[in-house]
Order: C-alpha cells, then sequence, then structure tokens
C-alpha cells in the first residue's frame, strides 16, 4: 500500500476514497489501516484502536477455549507462552498471530469475482415514479459495471426485477446488442422500458441480476474503426429500438429453403442472413400477405400460372395450391391461389 | 486564380453555375431516366422524399430495389419501419438485396414510429430509412426533415393519397401511377425547377404481357383426382 499512498493522497485520501465508492454502492463499511492485512482484518472487526485491546472475538477461532482460561484480550493471548498455546489451541492460532504482527508472512488468495451478479436494494421509500426507480437502478448498475471491470468482462443481458409489496414481481428482461458494462448505457435501456412500464403498484425493492459474462477489454479505435463502429452504432441502434418497442419489434429476415411461401422466409436476429441458404424461386411478390385474403372469384384476371406448389405433407403442414398472377384493382398485379376451389390473394408485386 | 480553384475545391462554396443540388451524396435509383430528373442525379442522402399515394402491387418497390441492393452490397444498412405487409425475403434476395444488412422494425403507434424513425436516423449506421408513416403531422414530418438533413441516409416515406394536397417539408415529393409495363412517376416537388411530364420507369414487372387478354380461370379439377397424385411436385 505503501506505494500507492502518494497517488490516492495519503492515507486518509485513500480511505476517504474506499468509504464513497462503498458508499454509492449502498454498502456501510468498517475500515481500518494497519501494518499487515491480518491486523487490519482484526481492528476492522473489532472497531479499530490497538492491536492488542482487541476482543479475542476478532479472531477467527473457538471462543470456548478462550472464555475457559479467562483471556479476553487480544494482548492477554499475545503474552501467553507461545509453545503452550500452540499445543492447546493449534498451530494456526500461532501462525495467524504472527501473521497479524508481520513476524510471518501473510498469503492472501486474490479476490476473484463470481461469474454471476445479483443484488437486491430496498428502496428508501415505496417508488411509483419511472425516475425514482431508475436513480436506484443505477446503483445497482454501478455494483454491476464495478464487478465488469474487475473480471474485464461485459454482459448481453441483464434482469431486473420489481418487488411490490403483497403482489408478484414484476421482471424486466434487457438484452444488448453487444456486450457491455456500461453503466450508462445500460439505464438508458432501463429508461426506456421503465418509461413504457404501467406502474400500478408501489415498488418496494428492486433485484438487478446478470449472468453469461463474457470477455470484453476496453476498446481502441483503431485501423478498423470506421467498419466496425458501425457495427457497434447499428448494434446499439437495435438495441435501443427494442429497448421501447420490444425485442419482437425489431428482427432481420432471412430465407429458407422451402417451397412454402409461408415456410421460405424467417425472422432472424438482424444481420445472421447466409446468402448461401437462398435458391432462386419463380416469380415471387415483394409484398406478402401473412394472412392469405379470401377473394372473390370474379375480382381479378389471370395473367400468368398455374405455379402448382405442394409439399409438407412429411410435417404435417401439407399445402397444396396453385398460384397464378393476376390483375386486379385495376392495374395492380397480385400473387392468388386456388385452393379447394376458393381463391386467396397471397401477395402484390409490388 | 489557382488560389482561388483551391478554395472552391477546399470549401464548400455553392456556384450559380452548378444546378441547384449538385450534392456528391446522391444515391443512384438505377433508372437512367429518373436520375437525369432528379436534383444530384440520384435519390437524396440527407432528405426527405416522400412517395404520395402508391397504390399496392403497381412496382412502388421496385423503385427503390436497385438503389437497396446497390447500397446493401456494399454492407451498408437499410431499415423498414412500419411497412403494411411483409417484405417477402426471396423476392429480395431475388432483387439483389442483402438480407443481412436489413431490419424490419414495427411500431403500431404513430408517436412509436416517429420516436423510431429519428433513432434510427440519429443513428449513422442506418444509410436508407423506409418508413410508412400512415397518420404523420406536418409538425412530425417536419422532426423527420430535420433528423434527415442531420443524417447521410436516404429516406423515403411512403403516404396514403390524402397527403399529396397537404403541405411537406420534403425537399422531393412523387407521386406514382401504373403506366403499362413501366411506372410513371410524377415529380410534384423538386429543388430547382418543376417537372411537368411524368418519368416512365421501366420498373421489373413478373409478366411481360401486362394489358394482353387475360386468360379464363382454369375449371376446377376434380379435387379427389388430385388427392390421388399424392406426391410432392416441388420436393
Amino acid at each position: 500500500m505503501e506505494g500507492s499512498l502518494r497517488y490516492f493522497g495519503g492515507r486518509d485520501g485513500l480511505l476517504g476514497k474506499l468509504r464513497a465508492g462503498l458508499a454509492e454502492l449502498g454498502f456501510e463499511a468498517s475500515i481500518a489501516p494497519a501494518d499487515t492485512a491480518r491486523a487490519a482484518l482484526w481492528l476492522a472487526r473489532g472497531g479499530g484502536g490497538r492491536l492488542e485491546d482487541l476482543p479475542v472475538e476478532v479472531l477467527d477461532m473457538e471462543q470456548a477455549f478462550f472464555r475457559s482460561i479467562g483471556i479476553s484480550s487480544v494482548g492477554e493471548l499475545l503474552r501467553l507462552p507461545r509453545e503452550g498455546l500452540a499445543r492447546r489451541c493449534g498451530r494456526r492460532l500461532v501462525d495467524d498471530l504472527d501473521r497479524a504482527l508481520g513476524k510471518a508472512p501473510e498469503a492472501r488468495e486474490f479476490f476473484v469475482a463470481p461469474p454471476r451478479f445479483a443484488a437486491q436494494l430496498e428502496l428508501p421509500a415505496e417508488a411509483t415514479q419511472a425516475e425514482a426507480l431508475l436513480a436506484a437502478a443505477r446503483r445497482l448498475l454501478a455494483q454491476l459495471e464495478g464487478l465488469l471491470a474487475a473480471r474485464q468482462a461485459g454482459v448481453r443481458s441483464f434482469t431486473l426485477t420489481l418487488i411490490h409489496p403483497g403482489a408478484p414481481s414484476a421482471t424486466l428482461e434487457i438484452g444488448l446488442a453487444s456486450p457491455a458494462r456500461d453503466a450508462a448505457r445500460m439505464a438508458q435501456l432501463l429508461r426506456e422500458r421503465l418509461a413504457a412500464l404501467p406502474l400500478a403498484r408501489p415498488v418496494q425493492a428492486m433485484r438487478l441480476e446478470a449472468g453469461d459474462f463474457t470477455p470484453l477489454h476496453a476498446s481502441s479505435a483503431g485501423m478498423f474503426g470506421d467498419a466496425l463502429a458501425e457495427t457497434e452504432d447499428w448494434a446499439r441502434l437495435i438495441e435501443r429500438l427494442r429497448a421501447r418497442l420490444g425485442h419482437d419489434a425489431v428482427c432481420g429476415l432471412a430465407t429458407s429453403p422451402d417451397h412454402r411461401p409461408e415456410a421460405s422466409w424467417r425472422r432472424i436476429e438482424p444481420g445472421d442472413w447466409d446468402p448461401r441458404e437462398f435458391r432462386l424461386p419463380g416469380a415471387r411478390p415483394l409484398w406478402l400477405l401473412e394472412q392469405p385474403q379470401r377473394l372473390p372469384g370474379t375480382a381479378f384476371a389471370l395473367l400468368a400460372g398455374p405455379e402448382r406448389i405442394e409439399c409438407g405433407w412429411w410435417d404435417g403442414d401439407e399445402a397444396r395450391r396453385d398460384y397464378f398472377i393476376a390483375q386486379l384493382e385495376g392495374a395492380s398485379l397480385g400473387w392468388i391461389f386456388r385452393e379447394d376451389g376458393d381463391w386467396y390473394l397471397h401477395g402484390w408485386f409490388a | 486564380m489557382a488560389a482561388l480553384e483551391d478554395i472552391l475545391q477546399r470549401h464548400p462554396v455553392w456556384r450559380g453555375e452548378s444546378p441547384a443540388g449538385s450534392r456528391p451524396d446522391a444515391l443512384s435509383s438505377g433508372y437512367p431516366a429518373l436520375d437525369r430528373e432528379l436534383p444530384g442525379g440520384g435519390w437524396p442522402a440527407g432528405a426527405l422524399t416522400e412517395i404520395v399515394g402508391a397504390r399496392r402491387g403497381i412496382g412502388e418497390l421496385q423503385l427503390l430495389l436497385p438503389a437497396l441492393a446497390a447500397l446493401t452490397s456494399a454492407g451498408k444498412r437499410v431499415v423498414w419501419l412500419a411497412p403494411p405487409h411483409l417484405p417477402y425475403p426471396p423476392a429480395l434476395a431475388a432483387a439483389g438485396i442483402d438480407l443481412a444488412q436489413l431490419a424490419l422494425v414495427r411500431a403500431p403507434g404513430r408517436r412509436d414510429a416517429l420516436w423510431a424513425a429519428e433513432q434510427a436516423l440519429r443513428a449513422g449506421s442506418c444509410h436508407a430509412l423506409l418508413a410508412w408513416l400512415r397518420h404523420a403531422r406536418f409538425a412530425d414530418l417536419r422532426r423527420l426533415a430535420v433528423a434527415a438533413e442531420a443524417s447521410r441516409a436516404f429516406v423515403a416515406l411512403f403516404r396514403p393519397q390524402e397527403a399529396a394536397g397537404e403541405p411537406s417539408p420534403a425537399c422531393l415529393r412523387l407521386a406514382l401511377e401504373p403506366a403499362g409495363e413501366a411506372l410513371a412517376v410524377r415529380i410534384f416537388k423538386r429543388r430547382g425547377a418543376p417537372l411537368a411530364a411524368a418519368v416512365r420507369v421501366p420498373v421489373k414487372r413478373p409478366v411481360h404481357a401486362l394489358g394482353r387478354s387475360a386468360f379464363p380461370q382454369p375449371a376446377s379439377r376434380d379435387a379427389g383426382t388430385d388427392r390421388r397424385l399424392g406426391l410432392p411436385l416441388h420436393a
């Protein structure tokens, strides 16, 4: 720690930063500085002061024995003969004392953040306003950002659960177009969702959860900046649109190798289309009516056809149709078919 | 003189001699006859284009497809906002459009649609926006026009026939009419001199005999005979 004291503005500056950071995350902390990590831990547990004056409860040891021999402070423990103490209480206690005093080296394991994030926050007062909820959610998002930064990771989605007193809780799933850890970006998406949410009941608490961390390194503008920036910009656009309009309101389109008109396309994530799966069909309309529309038999004039489309008997979704290109509504061209003697409009050659 | 040329090259100084809209960022429509009449020689980027009263099925999308095919095959992204029907992927792919560059956005409400259009225009990655705004008001269009001017996107707004008589901030307004196997494009507002005659645009049609006599409906064959065949003809 000695080496970084200057940078943080001395011991008090460093402690002040620690306290402020923890308060922002919504934690109360007990902080104590000492010459060794173990002594600092014990002091923090005991509320500070001198190591000798600390109660023995700060040690990770069975307390019954200390009580039985009338020892109540660390100082009294240190004055006992070492060898006897080691025999009665085991080597570990003596080693811990040595580490606290700096007589033995302390090998500590570095903190490894868990690969999931879950945190709950009780609201100071029940809230019904989106803005109040957002302010609270920001604190949780800041915690998430901290965890992600420590792991050099990002998440592709997170879940915010709004807990109502005496009623089932509501869950908001927010998807991100690309892995992110920026709390401000996540808060912006959450804002769109909260704004669209009818808040009938007051919210008592909220829980933020995120999993599936993916590696994310600080990006740097590089040689391929332009194309990458555009891809990222596009991903963010889709993400924003989805945050307000709903996930399913934005999709990409793809062809599907199937002869049935309804099955020869599908919705995909924007950008996922593989052109190799496309085979050129016959004349196909640019507008497809997702629900074919029944036509009176006299409303059109046939211009070309028929194209018999019949398949799907193997998966129980059989289609047997004769498709024609027809002129209707004056000069418009429609894609119509006949099935079981009835005519239907299925698309427009727009 | 050399210094003056230099200044003119480096700064966008408008010169009277060039027709209004020699904007370099126009997008060729793919139809030379139309490009000749469009200010800048193509669809304008960074401006609103309004297509009014297009009936369905007369080639109204074919009008835009060559430009969209050129954009998407250059890796530029296109947003389709609130179209009235599904833009059918096999037909788009057949027209040379890279489907990987498309996003289809549903926005049923007027405010959501307007908001989505603005978001798309604010994003630098959307190079063309096709939007079907059924109930847009003048103030909405004004906002869109401002957003379009701040972008580099080609914006095509499809509007109902009633909109033709209303004032619009769009810098280019077109009305479409079927004309045999072609499409008659009437440019009723553009930068520069107005155009009296409609432009005949040879859009692709699925039949080349439009206007020839239609053939009679084939008599409905006996369904029972059909069923006995039982084989999928395309399988």
